[in-house]
């Protein structure tokens, strides 16, 4: 059973996390709505906000940080990202070549 | 009328004209009368198995031994059982397709275009999916918890439901023989050709679920390896002491999680297309069949190092014990290994170089997969330095992984050729092609998983197979390999392309009737293999080991006795080396009883796993003849048996210590009374498992 | 082992295994590890559909395109119910370290309305997109219609079914809990599930960027 003192800080800790992911998302919507950036910027702008907001999950909500007990769940996450990022990268390398030269 | 939409209801796209027979009696052709012949054999041999079984009265006996059991080792015994199932229809399927176009030059020959599609569609598709795939599964199954000193695997009962998942796709398979036909899209099924526009049988759908099937329960092998590994080493075995088997099957494993995942969205969104309408493939309404060959390849190319990784392993355990030496460059073999399974997936796009890509696009996968030939050239330099002053002992196993060092470095040649994208778009779908990667998968992964099987079935069974029968059985293996697949090496070269029915070339012939003859020596292999099994089990006295360690070899399997018991271990080891049995026997510390034995927590035998299983094949069975009441049932049923397992409590057995205790003595006296034979006098009948042991000085490293 | 922290074993996403033994904790740990492990295989199913969703973009057959068919209304609203269900679940997760007492104990009342809410919010979520997709289709934006139309709907649909799942998981949960009170299997079924929440809102907010919010920006 914890005690109330851990208790607290882990329901700080969720509200601190809940309100960082509110507030990226926030940001997101409010800058695509408000027009505060455009196009290709716009874009990278909000798929920057959304990996922050990933790590915030991340840390706050699924509790993976950097000590010693989370590592192997760590060595998998790191991982599965670079696998993720080979086959969703590789996949429009090779079709935007594709699409650019039957057009 | 109520009564058409009844039976359309109730029964789908089914028909009389679905089953074979009827089309044999419709329009007796030779091709159908063949088709028609596989189904009958289809049938009866459902048939016979299930009297059989029943005149033996042993229903119970396989429902509660080995059906619901989350044993590691029968479930893996019960996968190779599978795969050598499978080996035997694809590999008549392969001497079919051999004969056609042996006999087809300038003729019709036998099988008509339909039939021959679905022949290498099948051949392909059972080879990887239904043997390869349950065959090295196995393997890892019966022997990864045992090298690493565990109980089972980290999940037993999902284990065997991923056994019944592969078994239902089988299932599929076979029954597409009795009610129905199989795609004609090859084993990669590529669309738009497996769209309905092209496609408008069932055939398709088959080979979707069958393969959907089969990838779901390789995803939950993958899960299992890698936990099992990650989890459950005995205390001291640290990843550096892990032998070379677990290793690749850790590797394998990764693979298997990252890589099924493409396959399955390849195959569902196939299903989409097919089923409800949608565009993904389609040639109309925006569809990009590049999209497919994508996914299908993203999925394939690591998919060919699944199968050639557990292979790698077996080379590594059966090279260090018939040289009776330590394997050389453990280190490198553990970063090959893993640079392996990480480039596998750089280099997909090789597969589809001709479809379209730019110069720099192909040059750039050209590259890398050249560079996945380095690791591997590292292994086989390994390979050959553990045999180097050695003393090597020539037993089936061993000319196995010689035949296969030799042979598939050859095969890597004509890889390195197809590799590079110009020489590629000359030899894209010619035989050149089909000759390069069966060069890779016999002698590299079949025979990895014969010389596997060869090797631990003394320990699962308790028996020595019969070594004459195993060395014919190697020589028809490799000299069939040569003569049914070097021919296509100058068959492709000489432009004959891949998967025709007909041949208008006469220049052909005579490299065709050698392959044909190749191939009905690879049938021999086969059926040798079986003779084997026979007179090996009729021997199965006399060549007892029950000590369990017959070849005086390395690994924690062997320290058990042979079969081993259900818990594995008295007592968890503790290891503190590499090959850590094998200096503990020569420190003269094996064999000795542990100083307390406890009870032991073992899985209780589940339903569950066959529950899911069949339901799910019967489901897809469903889906596959449109006979909705079907798949939504079984749906449910499946659905229903995952929800009612996870309220269960009462999961575990407990295996009293007395018992333990008892069994282990048992084996303990029987070690004691057993005479240690020297390496010469293995394959005698004085073997009961116990080696002769020469005090040596203690090993060099930790 | 030295400097360890007296109390319980936390674990993950705070496990209280309160008096375990060292094999009975790293069997949870396997469990966990192994649930995470499918957790990667699945991300790499929904990273996939986001690749053909992303070569689909011009493939609208003539049909409507992706600035078409999002509303930044509805795809705001089904994101804070989705983050707050996050938060809800986390409450309690937190409320269920409050001791393995069984049945429905006083101290546990929390927890169990905590998991109620995240039922509803995600109930509301699916309701929203059903409603979303309804919208689609009378404007003949469904899936059969081109390519883009199929990769919008299966890869915003597998989410949606996933919540399903979860939906439909979270009450069995609490059906066991009722009935045998909170043992340690049932502790790793709920750990498994919270992981399966968050890494849904996790998803999500690659749906609503590259989806939503890129529709808007066009």
């Amino acid at each position: 059973m914890t005690s109330p003192a851990i208790e607290r800080g882990e329901v700080r800790s969720l509200i601190l996390g809940y309100g960082l992911a509110l507030l990226f998302t926030l940001l997101a919507f409010g800058m695509v709505v408000l027009q505060m950036l455009t196009g290709r910027e716009a874009f990278y702008a909000v798929l920057g906000l959304g990996l922050v907001q990933m790590l915030v999950h991340f840390r706050f909500f699924l509790h993976i940080d950097l000590r010693r007990n989370s590592w192997p769940d760590l060595q998998l996450l790191v991982f599965s990202a670079m696998i993720v990022a080979l086959m969703v990268g590789g996949t429009l390398v090779v079709l935007f070549n594709l699409h650019r030269r039957m057009m | 009328m109520n009564d058409p939409s009844l039976a359309t209801f109730l029964l789908g796209q089914l028909s009389w004209g679905a089953l074979p027979f009827v089309r044999a009696w419709r329009d007796p052709n030779v091709s159908e009368i063949i088709g028609a012949g596989a189904g009958v054999i289809v049938v009866l041999g459902a048939v016979g198995a299930i009297a059989l079984i029943t005149w033996l009265r042993a229903w119970k006996y396989l429902w509660t031994e080995w059906f619901t059991s989350l044993d590691h080792k029968k479930i893996g015994i019960m996968y190779v059982v599978l795969a050598g199932v499978m080996l035997t229809r694809a590999l008549i399927e392969a001497v079919l397709i051999r004969t056609q176009q042996a006999v087809a030059i300038n003729a019709p020959g036998y099988v008509e275009p339909g039939h021959f599609a679905q022949l290498f569609t099948t051949h392909g598709s059972i080879m990887i999916f239904f043997m390869a795939m349950p065959f090295l599964t196995g393997l890892m199954n019966y022997v990864v918890p045992l090298q690493i000193g565990a109980r089972d695997m980290a999940f037993p009962y999902l284990n065997s439901v991923g056994l019944w998942l592969t078994a239902g796709g089988a299932g599929l398979m076979m029954a597409s023989l009795a009610v129905g036909e199989f795609s004609t899209g090859g084993w990669s099924g590529y669309p738009p050709y497996t769209e309905l526009a092209f496609s408008g049988g069932i055939g398709p759908d088959y080979w979707i679920w069958a393969v959907t099937l089969s990838s779901l329960g390789s995803v939950t092998v993958g899960i299992n390896i890698v936990c099992t590994i990650y989890k459950l080493r005995a205390p001291g075995m640290t990843f550096l002491r892990l032998p070379l088997f677990c290793w690749t099957s850790l590797c394998t494993a990764i693979l298997m999680i990252f890589a099924m995942p493409a396959l399955t969205v390849a195959t569902l969104l196939l299903a989409a297309d097919r089923y409800a309408g949608m565009h993904f493939f389609t040639d109309d309404g925006g569809g990009n069949m590049m999209n497919y060959v994508n996914l299908f390849w993203l999925f394939g190319h690591p998919e060919v190092y699944i199968v050639v990784l557990p292979s790698f392993g077996v080379y590594s355990e059966v090279i260090s014990a018939f040289s009776s030496k330590e394997l050389y460059g453990y280190k490198s073999l553990v970063i090959a290994t893993m640079a392996i399974a990480v480039l596998s997936f750089t280099v997909w796009l090789h597969h589809f170089f001709t479809m379209g890509q730019s110069a720099s696009v192909n040059a750039a996968f050209g590259i890398a997969t050249m560079t996945i030939g380095i690791p591997t050239g590292v292994k086989i330099y390994d390979w050959i330095w553990t045999m180097f002053r050695g003393e090597v002992r020539f037993t089936p196993p061993m000319v196995l992984s010689m035949a296969f060092m030799m042979t598939f470095v050859l095969g890597g040649f004509t890889g390195i050729i197809l590799a590079t994208p110009p020489l590629d778009y000359m030899m894209h779908n010619t035989l050149f092609l089909v000759a390069h990667f069966h060069n890779m998968l016999i002698p590299g992964t079949l025979y990895g998983l014969l010389a596997g099987y060869m090797y631990w079935f003394p320990k699962a069974f308790g028996f020595r197979l019969n070594e004459r029968w195993g060395w014919v059985s190697a020589v028809c293996w490799i000299s069939g390999f040569y003569l049914a697949f070097f021919p296509l090496y100058v068959l492709g070269a000489s432009g004959m392309a891949r998967r025709t029915q007909e041949v208008f070339d006469p220049a052909f012939r005579p490299w065709l009737l050698i392959a044909l003859f190749g191939a009905f020596v690879l049938l021999t292999a086969l059926a040798t293999l079986f003779v084997q099994l026979y007179v090996s089990i009729r021997d199965r006295q006399a060549n007892a080991v029950p000590v369990g360690d017959p070849w005086d070899a390395r690994g924690l399997e062997w320290s058990v006795a042979a079969p081993p018991p259900e818990w594995n271990f008295a007592t968890i080891p503790h290891v503190g080396d590499r090959d850590a049995f094998y200096w503990r026997k020569r420190a003269g510390g094996a064999y000795r009883p542990a100083d307390h034995y406890r009870d032991i927590e073992l899985p209780k035998e589940s339903a569950c796993g066959v529950i899911i299983g069949i339901a799910a094949a019967a489901c897809c069975f469903g889906l596959v003849w449109r006979i909705w009441w079907m798949a939504v049932l079984f749906g449910v049923i499946v659905v229903a048996t995952v929800i009612v397992r996870s309220f269960m409590r009462n999961v575990i057995k407990t295996i009293p210590a007395a018992k333990v205790e008892a069994a282990d003595r048992r084996w303990l006296a029987k070690a004691q009374a057993a005479q240690p034979i020297p390496r010469e006098q293995e394959q005698s009948g004085l073997n009961q498992g116990r080696a002769k042991i020469f005090p040596q000085p203690t090993p060099r490293h930790a | 082992m030295t400097g360890a922290p007296p109390g319980p074993v936390l674990l993950h996403a705070g496990l209280n295994l309160d008096h375990a033994t060292r094999e009975e904790a790293e069997q949870v740990e396997s469990d966990v590890f192994g649930f995470w492990v499918f957790l990667m295989s699945d991300a790499v199913v929904f990273a996939l559909l986001f690749a053909l969703f992303g070569t689909s973009l011009e493939a609208t057959a003539g049909g409507p395109d992706l600035a078409g068919v999002v509303k930044l209304g509805p795809a705001f609203i089904e994101t804070m119910l989705l983050l707050a269900s996050s938060f809800t679940f986390g409450m309690s997760s937190i409320m269920l370290k409050r001791g393995a007492k069984p049945r429905l104990a006083l101290h546990l009342r929390p927890a169990v309305l905590w998991l109620a809410l995240t039922w509803l919010l995600g109930i509301a979520f699916l309701g929203m997109e059903v409603n979303d997709f309804a919208t689609m289709a009378q404007h003949g934006a469904t899936a059969d219609r081109s390519f883009f139309l199929s990769a919008f709907t299966v890869l915003v649909g597998t989410h949606g079914l996933h919540v399903l799942t979860g939906v439909i998981w979270l009450p069995v949960l609490l059906l066991q809990l009722a009935s045998g009170g909170l043992d340690r299997p049932l502790k790793v079924n709920m750990i498994r599930l919270s992981l399966f929440w968050h890494f849904l809102d996790i998803v999500w907010i690659a749906i609503f960027s590259v989806v939503y919010l890129q529709g808007a920006l066009r």
